[in-house]
């Protein structure tokens, strides 16, 4: 049951996007194809799933250690290798794939949702491993959801009249405002 | 003399990295639930980017290059390290409001952005007012969008109530911080054109 709650409060009522606002560059980045935003979404879960169980016991060990104030670098360390070592297995798996991330995977490291993530995670005190991955796991559903919803979104964006100022960045601006209302409809749920 | 002015006002309204180069998202819609949190976040980050700035710009030349990425990290890290152990000293309060974003600084593409796109190749004196301005930008952009929710959602300014009774809900949420924000961006582009158009 505490599962189902995590999963349904991650994925629609506090959507890691739309609500928590992290991961917004890639969100206007590479949200302009429903396939590109598939690939991301795919990517970011991995690494998420395996950043937030790393960093769940590398926490631990640094409370053992009594150096917790070394949290932000430690994580940020460990997420920025593993997303060096998912780039060379997509490298040699996918190379369709690498090209279309092109620049936004090495940027996955710079991409605050799985940091952050793994910080959520880590001041929770009553998760374990299983609740953990439970978690970031379902923070990257949500991820997906809300990218390729709006990357749907954009599709059919590109097809309409829009003002001339409001082209590009702005329109796209409102249009995540409006998709954002949508989902403050599931607070509902909770 | 010009191209350091220069150097210290283009963050401001021409490449203003949150508003014209589109960067630092996250916290720029996070935080900006009102003024004063805009205000703390910016000025948050830009201690951030101008020590990294300073620091990256001193040991550019020690650091091999197939590994600079990482080293800039580390830098930013550490110093978003500090800024956290500082504000849970001095400024409570505020830490306790912006929360998950300070250590997501570290993240923040404008701090490594500067990093690498300006300190990597320019003197300690143009990446510190690189830095600067760029972080007065970014808090620039972060207090008015925050000034603009505040007013609209709640009624006030500042923590100043200047409405009785209830403001719009919606723009102190997240729906209104991509509205405001996609405006804002709309109004900042205009402006960025007109000034290019006065220079020729």
């Amino acid at each position: 049951m505490d599962y189902v709650i995590i999963i349904i409060s991650s994925i629609f009522v506090n959507n890691i996007v739309l609500a928590k606002f992290l991961g917004i560059c890639p969100f206007m980045g590479v949200s302009n194809k429903v396939n590109t935003a598939l690939g991301m979404s795919g990517a970011v879960a991995f690494v998420m799933v395996i950043a937030t169980l790393v960093t769940f016991y590398i926490q631990k060990l640094l409370v053992s250690l009594g150096i917790d104030f070394m949290q932000t670098i430690a994580f940020i360390l460990v997420i920025a290798s593993l997303v060096q070592m998912v780039e060379l297995v997509l490298k040699k798996v996918s190379p369709s794939l690498y090209q279309a991330l092109g620049i936004f995977l090495p940027l996955i490291t710079t991409n605050c949702t799985v940091l952050g993530v793994a910080i959520e995670v880590a001041g929770k005190a009553t998760y374990g491993p299983a609740e953990a991955a439970v978690y970031a796991l379902s923070n990257a559903i949500g991820y997906g959801l809300a990218l390729t919803i709006f990357a749907g979104l954009r599709e059919q964006l590109e097809l309409s009249e829009i003002p001339e100022g409001m082209r590009g960045v702005p329109i796209a601006f409102i249009t995540a405002g409006i998709l954002a209302m949508a989902f403050m409809g599931f607070a509902g749920l909770a | 003399m010009s191209s350091k002015i220069s150097i210290l006002t283009k963050g401001l309204i021409k490449e203003n990295p949150a508003l014209i180069l589109i960067l630092g998202m996250c916290p720029t819609l996070g935080v900006t639930s009102s003024a004063i949190n805009g205000l703390g976040m910016g000025l948050a980050t830009t201690f951030v980017i101008l020590l990294s700035n300073v620091i990256i710009s001193i040991i550019k030349n020690l650091i091999p290059d197939n590994v600079h990425i990482p080293a800039y990290i580390v830098v930013i890290a550490s110093l978003v390290t500090i800024l956290q152990q500082l504000m849970a000293a001095y400024l409570p309060a505020l830490n306790e409001s912006l929360g998950l974003f300070i250590p997501l600084i570290v993240v923040n593409c404008i701090v490594l952005g500067r990093a690498e796109a300006f300190a990597s190749k320019n003197n300690v004196v143009d990446s510190a007012l690189d830095g600067l301005g760029m972080g007065l930008g970014f808090t620039l952009a972060l207090t008015v969008l925050g000034a603009i929710r505040e007013i609209l959602g709640s009624g006030s300014i500042f923590d100043l109530k200047f409405y009785e009774g209830d403001g719009i809900i919606g723009f102190v949420l997240a729906p209104g911080a991509f509205l405001v924000l996609g405006y804002l961006v709309a109004v900042t582009k205009r402006l960025s054109k007109k000034l290019d158009k006065k220079e020729e």
